[in-house]
């Protein structure tokens, strides 16, 4: 391997682009660069590989397996579980987002959110049922169902109640995925709503969608009937394979950009109606109490949000030197059309990279390169849609919605680097 | 499956398309194998109760027969008085605004149908759907007493409970869904 022909970076590539040491976007894109401290470090680590400390290139490795796990040092890339004491099925588990790279979450890591734990569906027995205002009552086989032209779509899925814990008065000491991994990213692929519900034949006076899940809380859940028509999915699939029972097997309903709790799954109902239901979940939960004492009701969308996944709390950096500081972004309304970072704690921002694909609706990956002084730093991220939406900071939110909303919040996370590496969660 | 078989789905589609012509032109249309709903069917699942009641099974409850019921099946979770416990508490009339503000069943829920629903099909949590309609009805009866919503003589039934006025019924305003009603 030659090393020599790396090109070293330039005093110009250097450069900041904004306070705290970003660097150009493309930096990291010039062929064959070597920076400086990352590079000495391979280096170092080369030095000891004598070929006879490979054990595992000696003797034949592990045959084959069914159905692959990661691997066994990724222990502690896993969802975490903040589950009621008493009633085990009622909580969340949270993405790793910290611990992953790219737009997709793996279905294993997906996060949860089950109101009376996960039931156990025989796929021959489930049925979907298609009732109200319809001129035919109609039952779907999942078999049937499987029959259907099915399309597939990358989307993310955002609980309304993800990155609650910014409505604290002091900012909460976790990863970053523990604090926002309410969310993930999947392929999910089945069949369009609109024509199993063409089927039925809508009466052109329905309004709404009632759908309900075959859990232990029999959820449901009123969506507008103009959105189920628009872009709504029967999804059977997810990320290639049959949904997992956590992720609502054998059939979930997908709302694309909408908050995660119209994403109903184990889906058995549909009931065509010419008004909402006011179920407990639309009217209890899922509404944001506001300053003046009046709620908002009905909040599907979900606004643009962004977070930087590396480097993120719970992570300390070995030195100084350059980073690629990585993060997420999605939003609701569309395509995520830029992200800006700072590390000055919002003093100054400079344009992340947002690499390819970009999709609506979609997790969107950024990344930009960032010379770390050693000195005391803080990093944010804000995202901005295609509508012009532009990612608030959280003194902004708190201005508009009070603290005591509950859901969706979506103001700018702020990390700190400290002198000696570590990062942590701020306010600023 | 065959492959014949596949290629009969257009084949299918066609005579019943003439008998649909709701369908909208840009749609995708499927091989419209939906079975009849039987009229079993969608009675056992038409569980949804909605503000103006449709939807409540015939039945009553009081706050007394409610008080026992609670005791038994939900105090463990809730607390005796509603006060709170694994599940959360359901009482209090509080003010919906300042720092303190805290959301419940008496200061928040904008309709008596919801507390029936909801306990109808949820509750308790380790035996959903385990309560008879009167005692139902009767639990119902009886948090919405634990509220100051009703008074301790109240009796409940299909026709009366949509017709209970819950002091946050204006309290909402929609956000991305057209056409809320007046108060
Ligand atoms: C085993 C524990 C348990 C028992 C027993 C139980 N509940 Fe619950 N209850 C819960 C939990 C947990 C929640 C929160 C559910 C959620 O978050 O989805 C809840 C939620 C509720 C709510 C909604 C509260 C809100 O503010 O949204 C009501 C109302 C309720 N329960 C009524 C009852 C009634 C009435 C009974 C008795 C018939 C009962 N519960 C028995 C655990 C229990």
């Amino acid at each position: 391997m030659s090393r020599e022909r790396r090109d070293v970076p330039s005093t110009e590539d250097l450069q900041p682009v904004a306070g705290g040491g970003l660097l150009d976007r493309r930096l990291f894109l010039k062929r064959g660069l070597i920076l400086s401290g990352a590079g000495a470090m391979v280096l170092a680590a080369d030095a000891h590989a004598g070929d006879d400390a490979l054990p595992w290139m000696r003797k034949p490795g592990r045959g084959f397996s069914n159905y692959g796990q990661p691997s066994e040092q990724e222990r502690r890339a896993i969802r975490w579980i903040s589950a009621n004491r008493t009633v085990p099925g009622n909580g969340v588990s949270w993405t790793p987002l910290h611990a992953l790279e790219g737009i997709v979450t793996p279905s294993g890591l997906h996060f949860e959110r089950h109101h009376n734990g996960v039931p156990e569906i025989p796929f021959e027995r489930h049925q979907l049922l298609v009732h109200g205002m319809v001129k035919r009552p109609l039952a779907f086989s999942m078999a049937d169902l499987s029959r259907y032209p099915m399309r597939s779509q990358m989307l993310f899925l955002e609980c309304g109640g993800n990155s609650n814990s910014g409505w604290n008065k002091e900012p909460l000491q976790s990863r970053a995925g523990y604090l926002h991994g309410l969310v993930s990213c999947s392929e999910w692929a089945g069949v369009p709503l609109s024509i199993v519900l063409d089927e039925a034949g809508v009466d052109p006076q329905a309004k709404w969608l009632i759908a309900e899940g075959a859990d232990a809380a029999a959820i449901h859940i009123s969506i507008p009937l103009e959105k189920a028509m628009k872009d709504c999915m029967l999804a059977l699939y997810q990320n290639g394979e049959r949904i997992r029972p956590e992720n609502g097997y054998p059939l979930r309903l997908i709302v694309p950009g909408w908050e995660g709790i119209l994403n109903i799954k184990w889906l058995h109902r549909l009931e065509l109606a010419r008004e909402p239901v006011m179920a407990r979940n639309e009217t209890a939960r899922y509404t944001e109490l506001m300053p003046d004492g009046r709620a908002r009701m009905f909040t599907f969308v979900m606004e643009a949000k962004s977070v930087i996944t590396s480097p993120s709390p719970g992570e300390t950096l070995p030195g100084r030197g350059l980073y690629e500081i990585r993060g997420l972004a999605w939003s609701g309304r569309g395509k995520i059309r830029r992200v800006e970072v700072s590390a000055d704690a919002g003093r100054s921002w400079a344009p992340a990279q947002l690499q390819e694909p970009v999709l609506p609706l979609c997790f969107t990956r950024f990344r930009i390169p960032w010379n770390w002084s050693g000195a005391p730093a803080v990093l944010k991220s804000r995202a901005i849609d295609e509508t012009g939406y532009v990612q608030p900071e959280r003194e902004k939110l708190i201005a508009e919605r009070g603290r005591n909303g509950y859901f969706h919040y979506n103001a700018i996370a702020a990390w700190q680097v400290e002198d000696d590496g570590e990062v942590t969660h701020v306010y600023r | 499956m065959s492959i014949a078989r596949c290629l009969c789905l257009a084949a299918l589609a066609l005579p019943a398309i003439s008998a649909t012509p709701a369908v909208a032109a840009d749609h995708v249309v499927g091989p419209m194998l939906g079975k009849s709903a039987s009229a079993e069917l969608v009675a056992a699942r038409s569980s949804s109760v909605y503000p103006d009641g449709r939807g409540l099974p015939q039945g009553r409850g009081d706050v007394e027969s409610g008080r026992t019921v609670f005791r038994e099946k939900c105090a463990s979770c809730h607390g005796p008085a509603g006060e709170g416990g694994p599940g959360g508490h359901l009482a209090g009339r509080g003010p919906l605004t300042g720092p303190d503000a805290d959301k419940t069943v008496g200061n928040y829920w904008p309709f008596a149908t919801t507390l029936f629903d909801f306990v109808h099909r949820a509750m308790p949590m380790n035996a959903p759907g385990s309560l008879t309609v009167d005692e139902t009805y009767s639990v119902t009866t009886f948090v919405l007493f634990l509220n100051g919503v009703v008074d301790g003589q109240r009796t409940l039934d299909a026709l009366s409970l949509p017709k209970v006025r819950m002091p946050n019924r204006a309290g909402f305003v929609w956000i991305d869904a057209k056409g809320q009603p007046e108060p």
